[in-house]
């Protein structure tokens, strides 16, 4: 029975689907015929927020004169002439009532020369009406985002004469995103409203949907009832204005939730390296950024393989790579191809690295600090000399851009992709290490070398391993980088000191402190840049420095940046040795 | 960490050469002026050095840190840079109205739409003011920064890292329009100096010889320093700071001594400089300003007085030559330098005449069979 019932419903509603689209075609056809402006108008008026497709290709012909009227056996039929002229100048015609081929009393399709017709004529004031029909049209779209977008738009416009266009809309729309669109772009227009008791009803649905694109609206509305001394208006108007700021607050904190997990989940893929060789092996890896930008240029290299391929000419050498020149999915997926590739790339550049230069320098490890140096400047250099020095493109994939919006709050598809992948890897990461002989050996030496050496652990090629490991992670963090900003020659040195006070804080030898760590700077990087400027005012009170701290605190990226330096400081006066502190009877 | 001297109480190895340095620092301060003032060198050449002596006064700050106490500080490029600024303030205010906007205040906070002095601007007018600030506000960072760090124990790469991202922090506070200083572009188009043109050949050679005056001063001071008691006790946190700290030395309290020395004498340096180069900006500031610094050390050769000085002057000279010849490659070439230097000559430059001695000792055996 209820099966019955839907079923009954539902063809209804199909029926009523295909009977409003003959509907505007004829509404169309029969205001083309009648006679006088204003019955003319009336007539368009008709079509305001019509959901039909029809209306836009019609109405913008008759506009631009290729609208026609055929007359023939004293009926006269207004028709459209498609399709290329022929040698005689004849085209195609269609009804524009049935929107099917105009056909003569034997069936066979009549074909018409434009200048043998009259086309409809239009005035100034139809041209007007037209246009406004056609800018409800977009609510008619068969595409969600466009009926949106075209909704956000005539609601801030607030013009009272659309009004009736989007009242009928409410019982046509079903999609529950652009219903709630629709009530409330009817409740900002309802704010131009004359009848007070219309306004107070639109301030209190805005208040209810929270609409926070209508704040500036309400605020003209409290201005404009002060004005005019209507108190209780106003006082209306400012506690709906409270109620939608409460709710702006709400979404911003949990837009820069959102903004802190991703920073600090890229800060986090950017640290696991360098948190893992300095742990085993006590070396700050200054080329750390370099091996990320590795990352990130082999990730280019791959996104230009699978299309037209890649001239490059380092050192006056002219080298080409050949494209692929795939197209659709399989291009898309250069990205999947690229991930491994760059975790390679840059593994490999990390084992020479270990084997060239970090292995003579273990026993001096502000050495190796220094030794890296040199080569970050050389690798940087390389890679200029090799991609130019400008930033290159990488686009990232369809599937990576977008957002996704939850109540209010906009998350960026790849950022929910690089938290994501953050997890991931940091879960292979604790699998490698606690789950496998590699890992073990690793552990083994991070913890005791000495004793993992006596027990006859090859703490050389571990060392190899581990650091080709950290490399490879670097190269990792590059290919995700390259989805979130540019991609240059000194992409990781903008990266390097955040990557460094992540490992300084978490501590060595175990993971957990540097995920703590990793999103805990992030956090405290993005809370610090959403709320600096409204406690920008009470740092005055600072004696001595109070104006300059001001003055910084309203640059909120500089003032972010500069405070979890000092919160840094500050937190290794209590913990010296970083969160978690491998535990050992040796002082030096 | 390096091999120690093998009378704990003998000076720094090479101590020798240190009366070599003096003879040679102020050979310079007497004979280029006179070279240019006669015409046989020309002013680009006594600029060029001044600058090199600039660089060497940053290097022995330095070594210092590195090469006699073990701290390896990549933040002394900030102490010079804030030397150069606070007396850049100075230089700044000396312009007068003679700027493109013939305003009393600086172009650029005219630029900034302000129309009066900000309060903090105004005692810079004062050259005894600029030169005070020049040692108090180093001084005074580097004391508040070092006491926090050595307070909690914080050392090797650990300090170096803080120190990189302390010297970040300052950049990226001086890369701002609104903090005042310039931004971007920093100070320059500075017109005199105590009453004194700058563009004037005079006044440079009187700039020379103050900067070759600060450096023979310098070095006397830190061959005094190194000679007494105290120079002794920094060594030995050097080679063993916890054998230090349990002999009953208060570590902490002289590494924080010697940080707020160095990060002074820093300041002198970039104090001289800015006259002298003409232009301070925040990339002076920058992290990678300090490592090369710390390249000119060890290419010169830590822990001795002689090395700094040498390293800074042949490394920048082969800047000045490289980055005019081979532009693209100076960056390459600095870096593998550096490596080299690291890998191969750990004592640098000044340790070759040993190494080649031992090299030579060894062939004999060699080329004498029995």
């Amino acid at each position: 029975m209820v099966r019955l019932f839907l079923i009954q419903t539902f063809l209804w509603l199909a029926c009523g689907m295909v009977a409003e689209a003959q509907d505007a075609r004829h509404e169309i056809a029969a205001a083309t015929l009648l006679k006088g402006e204003a019955a003319q108008i009336k007539a368009l008026n008709g079509l305001m927020g019509q959901a039909d497709d029809a209306i836009f290709p019609l109405l913008e012909a008759w506009r631009k004169d290729r609208l026609f009227l055929y007359e023939a056996n004293g009926k006269t039929v207004p028709v459209l002439l498609v399709g290329a002229k022929d040698k005689e100048g004849m085209q195609a015609a269609e009804r524009i009532d049935t929107g099917k081929p105009l056909v003569d009393e034997k069936g066979a399709a009549i074909r018409l020369n434009a200048e043998d017709l009259n086309a409809v004529a239009h005035s100034a004031n139809l041209r007007r009406v037209m246009k406004a029909v056609l800018d409800l049209t977009d609510l008619a779209s068969s595409e969600p985002a466009k009926r949106r977008s075209a909704l956000a738009a005539i609601g801030q416009a607030q013009q009272l004469e659309k009004l009736p266009a989007l009242e009928k809309r409410l019982a046509v729309e079903k999609d529950a995103d652009v219903l709630a669109a629709l009530h409330e772009a009817i409740a900002l227009v309802r704010l131009k409203s004359p009848d007070r008791a219309v306004k107070v009803a639109a301030l209190k649905e805005l208040e209810q949907i929270q609409s926070l694109a209508s704040t500036d609206f309400i605020a003209t509305v409290e201005k404009e009832a002060k004005l005019a001394k209507d108190e209780n208006l106003a006082v209306h108007a400012h506690t709906t204005l409270l109620a939608i700021n409460r709710h702006r607050s709400v979404v911003d904190f949990g837009g820069t939730l959102f903004r802190s997990l991703s920073l600090g989940s890229i800060l986090l893929i950017v640290a696991l390296g360098l948190a893992i060789t300095f742990g085993l092996m006590g070396v700050i890896n200054m080329a750390h950024g370099e091996m990320i930008a590795i990352g990130a240029y082999t990730t280019y290299v791959v996104q230009n393989v699978f299309a037209a391929g890649l001239a490059l000419s380092p050192f006056g050498f002219s080298v080409m790579i050949p494209g692929l020149h795939a197209t659709g999915w399989f291009k898309e997926s250069y990205f999947l191809f690229a991930l491994p590739l760059s975790f390679l790339t840059a593994a490999v550049a990390g084992i020479l690295l270990e084997r060239g230069v970090i292995r003579f320098l273990y026993r001096r490890p502000l050495e190796s600090l220094l030794a890296t140096w040199g080569v970050s400047l050389l690798l940087q250099q390389l890679l200029r000399l090799t991609f130019g020095a400008n930033n290159v493109q990488v686009g990232s994939p369809s599937y990576l851009s977008g957002n996704w919006v939850v109540a209010d709050i906009l998350l960026g598809w790849n950022r929910i992709f690089v938290i994501a992948f953050a997890a991931l890897i940091v879960f292979g990461v604790w699998l490698l290490l606690t789950k496998t002989p590699v890992g073990l050996l690793i552990r083994a030496v991070t913890q005791n070398r000495a004793m993992a050496s006596c027990m006859g652990v090859r703490t050389e090629r571990v060392n190899t391993l581990t650091f080709a490991l950290g490399s490879g992670l670097a190269g990792l963090a590059g290919a995700f980088l390259s989805q979130i900003g540019n991609v240059g020659p000194s992409l990781g040195q903008s990266y390097i000191v955040d990557s460094f006070m992540v490992v300084v804080v978490g501590g060595v030898g175990n993971l957990v402190g540097t995920i703590i760590s990793g999103l805990g700077i992030g956090s405290f990087d993005q809370f610090v840049q959403q709320y600096s400027p409204s406690v920008a005012g009470a740092l005055t009170e600072v004696p001595w420095v109070g104006g300059f701290l001001q003055n910084l605190a309203q640059d909120s990226a500089v003032f972010g940046k500069i405070l979890v330096l000092c919160a840094i400081i500050l937190f290794l006066q209590w913990r010296p040795s970083g969160l978690f502190a491998v535990r050992s009877r040796n002082l030096d | 960490m390096s091999e120690a001297p093998e009378n704990p109480l003998s000076p720094p190895p090479l101590s020798n050469s240190t009366a070599g340095i003096l003879a040679f620092a102020a050979g310079a301060m007497l004979i280029l002026p006179a070279l240019d003032a006669g015409g046989v060198i020309d002013h680009f050449t006594l600029n060029l050095w001044g600058k090199y002596f600039c660089y060497a006064l940053l290097a022995l700050s330095v070594d210092l840190l590195w090469g006699w106490t073990g701290l390896l500080s990549l933040g002394q490029a900030l102490f010079f840079a804030l030397g150069g600024y606070m007396h850049g303030m100075y230089l700044m205010r000396m312009i007068g109205t003679q700027g493109q906007y013939h305003k009393p205040i600086p172009d650029f906070l005219v630029f900034l739409g302000w129309t009066d002095l900000p309060a903090f601007w105004k005692p810079f007018d004062q050259f005894t003011f600029a030169m005070a600030m020049v040692f108090f506000l180093p001084g005074i960072l580097a004391f508040l920064f070092g006491w926090l760090a050595f307070r909690s124990r914080i050392k090797g790469v650990y300090f170096s890292i803080l120190t990189q991202a302390l010297t970040y922090a300052g950049a990226l506070i001086f890369f701002r329009n609104n903090t005042l200083m310039g931004g971007n572009n920093g100070f320059t188009d500075f017109k005199e100096e105590l009453g004194f043109a700058l563009r004037e050949p005079s006044t440079q050679r009187g700039l020379f010889v103050a900067t070759a005056a600060a450096l023979v001063g310098v070095v006397i001071f830190l061959r005094w320093l190194s000679g007494t008691k105290f120079g002794l006790v920094q060594r030995a946190i050097r080679d063993g700071e916890n054998r230090t700290l349990f002999s009953g030395y208060a570590t902490p309290a002289f590494k924080l001594f010697i940080f707020v020395i160095a990060g002074m004498i820093a300041a002198i340096g970039g104090a001289l400089y800015v006259p002298q180069v003409g232009i301070i900006n925040p990339s002076d500031m920058t992290p990678d300003k300090s490592l090369e610094a710390i390249v000119w050390v060890a290419v010169g050769g830590r822990g001795t007085l002689v090395g700094p000085i040498l390293g800074a002057v042949a490394v920048n000279m082969l800047k000045s030559y490289a980055t005019r010849a081979m532009p693209d490659l100076w960056l390459i070439l600095l870096g593998g330098l550096f490596l080299l230097v690291v890998l191969f000559l750990p004592g640098g430059l000044v340790s070759l005449p040993e190494k080649i001695r031992g090299l030579w000792k060894k062939s004999i055996p060699a080329t004498l069979p029995a």
